[in-house]
């Protein structure tokens, strides 16, 4: 045999093998033109998800639209990490507003360049899972309903990190967070409780839908780039997760990610006009158990008496996802 | 031109002459004919280029008007009451980044209890809210004083509010004078930002600041108003030269120059007032009013101007402190700081009231006798308020207050809707 294919030990993922591949089908963030549109020197933590989410989206929002991109940031983590005055880590246009207003200023942002002619400079609002289910969810709605010409990218880190730590609707059944204590009878998050926001935004029937996770950044960029492609109101939910609050090993943050998708509690999805259009399948599917064990906002289900009844549940929405998103299927 | 109009129907000719690119409606009585009139203008193509934005609350109106006016647009909303309060960290935000937007406030009660009459709590909220607010005596003044008021927003950077009474104002036909196209251009150059995002010039608003410059942003806001002390009569008298009209000065004076009783006010009972002060000088007695155009930032100068010669100064407020009492007889009396004279409060027209010239006639007799309680609430029925103490005092569940005084009152709520 005088050469071999060559052959990627991750088919599929596009998390490795980039130097391999042609140049136009490399990653953006791989390429010498990447804007590091969130740029080094910000404050976040060590291994956060949402600092690395950010980054790529925006950089594959950058180089989608030629460069031509206005920010709208909620107050949050992103927030605080890359701006603290006199200092910012964005080099792109950028505006920080309130917490729970984000899509609203988005909304202004896309009315004014249309009104100016200016429709080629492209609107992207963003925030964490805080001011995008809970704080800013009516204005969020609201910009969905008007198909408003703008991308939310949401990067949910499952609770109130920036303030501490506290539960948020997008906090997953179990956790402990501050203010649900891993005590009592109990302990963590009520079960049956929060909101899945990507399934809200399919049902205003917005011309796009996806989630996505850190584990998968070439996926990030190709939904990204998806997504300025199309006119309208979208949406993009990033799981990032997050060290501090979730109580795992900074180097953890992708294999967390990774683990969340191959259990199938986080579903990654496309929808198109509120109708899923794809997801990306379960490769070597694992236990939730698999994902909760590394952090420490679950060890209360894991000590002397396993608390079946949270793991039961949580696993049972893993497998209501797998069918209901058909993430075992060719 | 010469025209019959309704208030609103008015402001938003007045908005729409202004050529505003981003408008952001949302419905709250008695604003909503000032939105619904531009709403139509937009879709007759007689306000173009225009985003005329429908959003799901005052609080995305704001916002969306803040993102708006961040990308460099002329940007107008317009709300009242609880609309004005439920937008009110978007309000504080606005000014704080200082964007130029201009918004008219139909002023109108804030419940509980929910009232949808005129009075000036909602906007008198926010006075410290770091916006410019300007207070309309008439329609007329309330055209006018729009069309300063998106000059005065962005030579300044700081955002508007024009204040107008709700239904005395709003829902009144009157005649006015709608300026020409070619004079408000002439008179409002294109917006030009001081700050604008642009992918050719990034640059970040909005940063988290600390104690180390927290400060120094802050006195300059309070800079910036107090340039507006003169800025805003600059642009009056100019407005004055091309529109033949004075109506954006700080204040405004009838016939005070020899009154040993000037009464001070904010918009249309102003009016109202007037035609009193005419009454009282036919009487022989030397009093005046002074209007309050400019509430924010407030003319401390330009009041004690006024008001030195005065023996006495009754301040009719259409919104007051609880718990404290006159909030604009607070000015006054720093105004006045060092001189003994009297200073009235008279709490007026409050959920709606009708302030009548009886009322106000039988009010100044008292002050000119010095005989006025410090603060008074004008034709209070202080019967209703014994009872309702009384029920206090002898049930310890005495219900909830407001539906007990109409009970005792036999109000029908229901005729009122």
């Amino acid at each position: 045999m005088s050469h071999q294919e060559v052959k990627f030990y991750q088919t599929g993922t596009f998390t490795v093998g980039n130097r391999l591949l042609d140049p136009e089908q490399r990653s953006v963030q791989s390429t010498e033109e990447r804007t590091n549109a969130l740029n080094s020197g910000h404050r976040a933590c060590q291994g956060c998800g949402e600092a690395l989410g950010a980054r790529y989206a925006m950089d594959a929002a950058m180089a989608a639209t030629n460069g031509q991109i206005v920010i709208a940031n909620a107050t949050g983590c992103l927030e605080v990490f890359s701006t603290p005055y006199p200092e910012t880590a964005w080099q792109v246009p950028w505006v920080h507003s309130l917490f729970g207003n984000a899509a609203a200023v988005g909304a202004g942002l896309a009315a004014a360049m249309r009104v100016k002619g200016k429709s080629d400079v492209r609107v992207i609002a963003q925030g964490g899972d805080g001011s995008t289910a809970d704080i800013g969810f009516g204005p969020l709605s609201g910009m969905f309903e008007r198909n408003d010409d703008v991308l939310f990218i949401c990067y949910d880190n499952q609770g109130y990190m920036n303030t501490g730590v506290q539960r948020s609707s997008a906090t997953l059944p179990a956790a402990r967070t501050s203010t649900t204590a891993a005590v009592g009878k109990r302990p963590g998050h009520q079960l049956g409780m929060g909101k899945f926001v990507p399934e809200i935004a399919m049902a205003h029937h917005i011309p796009y839908v996806a989630t996505a996770t850190v584990a998968d950044l070439r996926d990030i960029e190709a939904k990204v780039t998806t997504a300025m492609s199309l006119r309208g109101a979208r949406y993009i939910h990033i799981l990032v997760p997050c060290p501090l609050g979730w109580g795992s090993a900074s180097h953890d943050t992708v294999r967390l990610a990774r683990m969340a998708k191959e259990s199938g509690l986080f579903p990654v999805f496309e929808a198109r006009d509120g109708e899923v259009t794809d997801s990306l399948k379960i490769r070597h599917q694992v236990p939730v158990e698999e994902f909760l064990k590394p952090q420490k906002r679950f060890a209360h289900l894991f000590g002397k008496q396993r608390d079946e009844e949270a793991i039961g549940f949580l696993q049972a929405r893993a497998e209501r996802n797998i069918r209901k998103y058909h993430l075992l299927e060719a | 031109m010469l025209k019959q109009l309704e208030g609103s129907r008015a402001v938003a000719e007045a908005v729409a002459l202004c050529r505003p690119e981003v408008v952001c409606a949302y419905p709250i009585t008695p604003q909503t004919h000032i939105v619904e009139a531009v709403g139509e203008m937009v879709r007759e193509g007689t306000l173009s280029p225009c985003e005329f934005i429908n959003v799901e609350s005052e609080f995305s109106a704001l916002s969306v008007a803040i993102g708006a006016s961040a990308a460099g647009a002329r940007t107008y909303t317009a709300t009242a009451s609880q609309g004005l309060l439920f937008m009110a960290e978007a309000v504080f935000n606005a000014s704080g980044m200082g964007f130029p937007i201009v918004m008219t406030v139909a002023n109108r009660a804030i419940g509980a209890p929910i009232n949808i009459w005129n009075d000036q709590g909602d906007s008198m909220a926010m006075r410290d809210s770091g916006w410019l607010q300007i207070y309309a005596t008439s329609n007329q003044e309330a055209v006018d004083l729009h069309i300063i008021a998106f000059r005065l927003a962005e030579e300044i950077s700081l955002p508007v509010m024009v204040c107008m009474d709700g239904f005395v104002l709003t829902h009144a036909y009157e005649r006015v004078d709608i300026p020409e196209q070619a004079e408000v251009d002439a008179y409002l150059p294109p917006f030009e930002p001081r700050q604008i995002l642009d992918p050719a010039e990034p640059v970040t608003m909005g940063a988290m600041v600390g104690p180390e410059a927290f400060t120094e942003v802050r006195y300059l806001a309070h800079i910036k108003q107090m340039q507006a002390l003169e800025l805003l009569p600059k642009l009056a008298r100019e407005f004055e030269a091309r529109f033949g009209r004075d109506s954006g000065c700080l204040i405004q004076r009838y016939r005070t120059e020899d009154a040993k009783t000037i009464v001070v006010a904010l918009g249309s009972v102003v009016g109202t007032l007037q035609e009193v002060i005419d009454t009282l000088r036919n009487e022989g007695h030397a009093v005046g009013v002074l209007a309050i155009r400019a509430f924010r930032p407030f003319p401390l100068a330009e009041v004690h101007d006024a008001l030195m010669h005065a023996e006495r100064v009754v301040v009719v407020e259409r919104a007051f402190a609880i718990g404290q009492g006159g909030i604009v007889a607070d000015s006054i009396r720093k105004a006045l700081q060092g001189r003994p004279a009297p200073i009235y409060t008279v709490v007026a027209g409050l959920g709606g009231r009708p302030i009548t010239q009886a009322s106000l006639n039988a009010m100044l007799h008292q002050a000119m006798d010095d005989a006025l309680p410090s603060v008074t609430f004008l034709d209070l029925q202080t019967d209703v308020v014994e009872r309702a103490l009384e029920r206090e005092r002898s049930h310890r569940r005495s219900g909830p207050v407001a539906e007990g005084v109409l009970k005792d009152l036999g109000v029908k709520a229901m005729q009122y809707v």
